[in-house]
């Protein structure tokens, strides 16, 4: 504990040197303190993830129902370890990324960065009501911070605004949330919570009302309408701490509130997998349909928790069914899509990042080509993409075939029928079409954006970043090569975590059954690579001594083929975005070429966002015209406004009087 | 030993069923048509030849028909025979199986828009829109099967199949098998969804992709799309292999199944236009709604 404390000091103090001092020295100490504490804080979190041991420490403190209480346990710490992880990458790529934005990478951003990995922390491990609300809003703010660090473009504002406001919907559903526990228990202390029989009652309001308040940060749909937005907008390591683990502190507050109200009610699994499945369908379809890449990867993020919530809500299903393998299957590949989605999206949103700085660009249009100038980069993102659409023999494969395993297990009980197993046959259908298209999305992706020519001058005069920022990118795919390869140890790293999350209504040593398989599927892995290597081996050696040229494209005996005549990313999505028109309604403004003497054509589609367009933008439209009636009591004029608080003072005191 | 026998007839018999399609193909049009082994000198040839690789290209260009040839190979050795065990075998190995070939196809893809030609972009961006929504049939319908066999791999489900079982669950085999036999035709580009004779690059879906590539790895991309229809045959072929039989039998029937099988593609191909592209999507969700129908008549009839 104490480690873990040392650890959340120095994050949170990590920046203060950035905006105390100038140029460049202070924004490398800052870097350093985060790597420092980063990996203090790991060494805790790592014991207490194998080891399934739980500590707690817990200190008075002034604030009515607050206690400075906290915890680490096993689900903590698995949460914790992305935490770290990814902070510390992304403090170092940072470091390198914003050299020359600002105040030369110094300023407010490292900062914030500190104080944004620290609150991440304190709400993972925080066991009291308001503690949680105030680590939770301090994230919320920081994080708020880092994404408009480019305030002077109106975008990045807009989209900040939009962060601000959603996620604050999303923390008024967890108030309403935690003041109803604590009106029925009496107390804000979660271990006041578990196995609550007061709160029994009221069970599936309070599942609902986790699941919009938890489901906001973590980016279900239709509550995702902030993603798009902000990672956009935000400097590229903030995105990828932000989508990669920040989100994901949605998916620990729902679980760990579930872990405290006992056994849930089968329907709570079916509308997390209901959530789930459109999440992830939705996601990986309004993905499709990106023009920007980093708004591409968000769209992605949204699929991903999909899949986490799919996991999460099978996981569930077994539990209330009382049904160990599926259970254990199911919450043991949720979990480690967790981790998995942080080591990819992290990966890819880093791999942007270096995209971004050295094209100028985010538009995949308007690139090509990079991987002849940015070969490590591609190489890093090639893996990224292979890993985040379920491919094996990487990670992302692992942890959707254990969702898939628990599936299969499901629809295998004894005595299922139609209807018993109906989650288990969304689950893989949904899994069957979210993989597909997104392996679709990331062969478009890094298709475009590496392969071919390039499609601007910006693009073909790029040139590969520096180590700062490589070396992170490197390290996080070789975690995606690490877990594909080292599947059979998983299960014994999840099933504390497991124990820990269903407090042992579950035997999650049902998941150790899953070790042969994975070793097997591993065994397979190694047969598949060496084949590769063999088939290459082969090659080279029947092309030696034979002649090799190195020729142009075929181009069909066209005279003049230029770089723009190259298949585009919106052409490729195209057969996709028509074909599931009816959900994403694509708009598309097209200037045909016509006449003898035809001017310039031109062509621009764009993706509405259902939830965003048609559920909140009219919602808050009409919410504010409803307000604006009240502008008529704002006058401006002084004497009014001073005879309004004369008017409440005598009103409240003869209210005062009357009620005696 | 028989496992061993069940791969080599993979690898070897493979080029052999595109041969039979052509013949059959050439019979009900009153051609005379190309040799039965015409595939096998296409291959020898290739593997003969140099290569010609555009200045645009990197290394994906060539990593693609090596990690193509190599993911089908892989599966070979997932797919069992009757009562021939497969090389790999554990719960939930249809689902290794199924995405092995994603694994072959996304790096099919990549290695078409390496070249940054806008054909091969275009057959890229097709193949990876219609495998996309051919991957539900092909999942759903395993389950099915697996459902039927109390089994989610692919020996449980392939190993026990006999009279008994056709008796009392007949109809889900039978939509099983016509899902599958859907995404068979539009996973190794034939007619309907694809013609692989055409000569008109705007039209082709696999053939295009594969345009800038010759020599050695155009061979490895045909052989590891022989290969891709046997197994995807063997899923089909395998189900009305006799429970009962002996190892020799089995795969002696096998080989007779795949032939039959390659017939019926032949005829359906002969029989049938291409779909128009737009067709295309209707017929995969289709075949899905044949194979959840089998999913769902599994659990009625026990």
């Amino acid at each position: 504990m104490a480690l873990l404390f040392v650890s959340i000091a120095l994050l949170a103090l990590s920046g203060v040197p950035s905006i105390v001092g100038r140029g460049r020295a202070p924004a490398l100490i800052a870097a350093a303190l985060a790597v420092a504490g980063a990996s203090v804080g790991s060494i805790p979190a790592a014991r207490a993830l194998v080891s399934g041991e739980s500590s707690s420490f817990s200190h008075a403190w002034q604030i009515p129902f607050a206690s400075f209480s906290v915890g680490l346990d096993a689900l903590s710490a698995l949460f914790l370890i992305p935490i770290f992880l990814l902070t510390a990458l992304s403090a170092v790529y940072g470091y390198s990324y914003l050299r020359g934005h600002g105040r030369d990478g110094a300023g407010a951003s490292p900062f914030f960065f500190g104080i944004l990995a620290a609150s991440m922390a304190m709400v993972v491990i925080a066991r009291n009501g308001m503690l949680f609300l105030i680590s939770w809003e301090v994230m919320a703010l920081s994080s708020f911070f880092l994404v408009t660090h480019d305030d002077a473009s109106e975008r990045v504002r807009r989209a900040g605004i939009t962060y601000l406001v959603a996620t604050h919907i999303g923390t008024a559903f967890l108030l309403a949330l935690f003041a109803l526990m604590a009106m029925r228990t009496g107390s804000m202390e979660f271990e006041q919570w578990r196995g609550a029989a007061s709160l029994a009652p009221s069970a599936g309001a309070l599942f609902l009302l986790a699941l919009v308040g938890f489901g906001t940060k973590a980016g279900f749909m239709p509550m995702h309408v902030w993603l798009p937005e902000a990672h956009p907008a935000a400097p590229s390591h903030v995105s990828a701490v932000m989508s990669g683990v920040m989100i994901k502190t949605g998916i620990y507050g729902l679980m760990r509130m579930l872990s405290l109200w006992g056994a849930p009610a089968e329907w709570w699994g079916w509308t997390l997998i209901a959530v789930g499945a459109v999440s992830g369908v939705m996601g990986v379809l309004s993905a499709l349909a990106q023009h920007e890449l980093k708004a591409l990867l968000a769209y992605h993020s949204v699929e991903n928790i999909g899949i986490i919530a799919l996991g999460l809500g099978l996981g569930l299903v077994g539990v209330s069914r009382g049904m160990p393998a599926v259970a254990a299957l199911a919450l043991g590949g949720a979990l480690l899509h967790v981790i998995n989605h942080a080591v990819f999206k992290g990966l890819l949103f880093l791999g942007a990042g270096a995209v971004i700085r050295a094209a100028g660009t985010g538009e995949i249009d308007r690139l090509g080509g990079l991987i002849k100038r940015m070969p490590r980069t591609a190489a890093s993102f090639l893996v990224g993409s292979a890993a985040i659409s379920g491919l094996p023999p990487l990670n992302g494969f692992v942890s959707e075939f254990l969702i898939y395993l628990a599936a299969f297990a499901l629809l295998g009980a004894p005595g299922a029928t139609v209807f018993s197993a109906m989650p288990g046959l969304a689950v893989i259908a949904s899994l069957a079409l979210i993989g597909g298209l997104a392996a679709a999305c990331f062969a478009k992706a890094f298709g475009t954006i590496f392969l071919g020519e390039p499609r601007s001058d910006a693009a073909s005069s790029s040139t590969e970043p520096p180590l700062a920022m490589r070396a992170p990118m490197t390290i996080l795919a070789a975690g995606c090569i690490a877990i594909g390869l080292g599947a059979p140890l998983v299960p014994r790293m999840l099933a504390p975590a497991v124990n820990s999350f269903t407090a042992g209504a579950i035997d999650a040593s049902a998941l150790a059954g899953a070790v042969p398989i994975l070793t097997m599927l591993v065994a397979a892995s190694a047969a598949l690579i060496a084949v590769a290597a063999a088939a290459l081996i082969v090659r080279r050696r029947l092309l030696s001594g034979r002649e090799v040229k190195r020729t142009v494209t075929w181009d069909c005996g066209y005279a003049a083929p230029t770089t723009r005549m190259q298949y585009t990313a919106s052409s490729f999505a195209q057969p996709l975005t028509s074909a599931f028109g009816a959900l994403l309604r694509v708009r598309s403004h097209a200037e045909g070429v016509d006449g003898l003497f035809p001017e310039k054509g031109s062509f621009s589609s764009h993706a509405r966002d259902f939830s965003r367009e048609d559920v909140f933008e009219p919602l808050f439209a009409t919410v504010a015209s409803w307000l604006a009636r009240f502008r008529v009591i704002q006058h401006g004029n002084v004497h009014l406004y001073i005879l309004y608080i004369a008017v409440a003072l005598i009103s409240l005191l003869a209210w005062s009087f009357g009620g005696r | 030993m028989f496992a061993a026998v069940n791969i080599a007839l993979a690898l070897v018999l493979s080029p052999l069923l595109l041969g039979v399609i052509n013949r059959t193909k050439a019979v009900v049009a009153g051609r005379k048509g190309q040799p039965l082994l015409q595939t096998y000198y296409d291959l020898w040839k290739l593997m003969h030849k140099g290569a010609a690789i555009s200045r645009t290209t990197s290394w994906i260009f060539i990593a693609g028909p090596a990690t193509g040839a190599a993911a089908a190979f892989t599966a070979a050795l997932f797919m069992p025979c009757g009562t021939v065990p497969a090389v790999f075998s554990f719960q939930g190995d249809l689902i290794v199986f199924a995405y092995l070939f994603g694994l072959a196809r996304f790096f099919t893809i990549l290695a078409a828009l390496d070249t940054g030609s806008a054909f091969e972009g275009m057959g890229a961006s097709r193949e990876a829109a219609y495998s996309a929504m051919a991957e539900p049939a092909l999942l759903l319908a395993l389950a099915a099967l697996a459902r039927e066999a109390g089994s989610a791999s692919l020996a449980g489900i392939y190993g026990q199949y006999g009279a008994a079982h056709w008796s009392t669950s007949g109809p889900t085999l039978v939509l099983a098998i016509a899902a599958m036999f859907v995404v068979l035709l539009a996973e190794n580009c034939r007619i309907p969804v694809d013609d692989p004779t055409t000569h008109l690059e705007l039209t082709m879906i696999h053939e295009v992709m594969v345009l800038d590539h010759g020599g050695v790895d155009f061979a490895f991309i045909t052989w590891s799309a022989s290969l891709k229809l046997w197994l995807f045959g063997s899923l089909i072929v395998g189900i009305m292999l006799p429970a009962g039989a002996t190892p020799p039998e089995s795969l002696a029937l096998r080989v007779g199944g795949m032939l039959g099988l390659a017939v019926a593609v032949g005829i359906t191909e002969s029989m049938m236009a291409r779909l128009r592209l737009v067709r295309v999507p209707q017929l995969l969700t289709g075949a899905g709604a044949l194979a959840l129908l089998a999913l769902m008549l599994s659990f009625s009839m026990r």
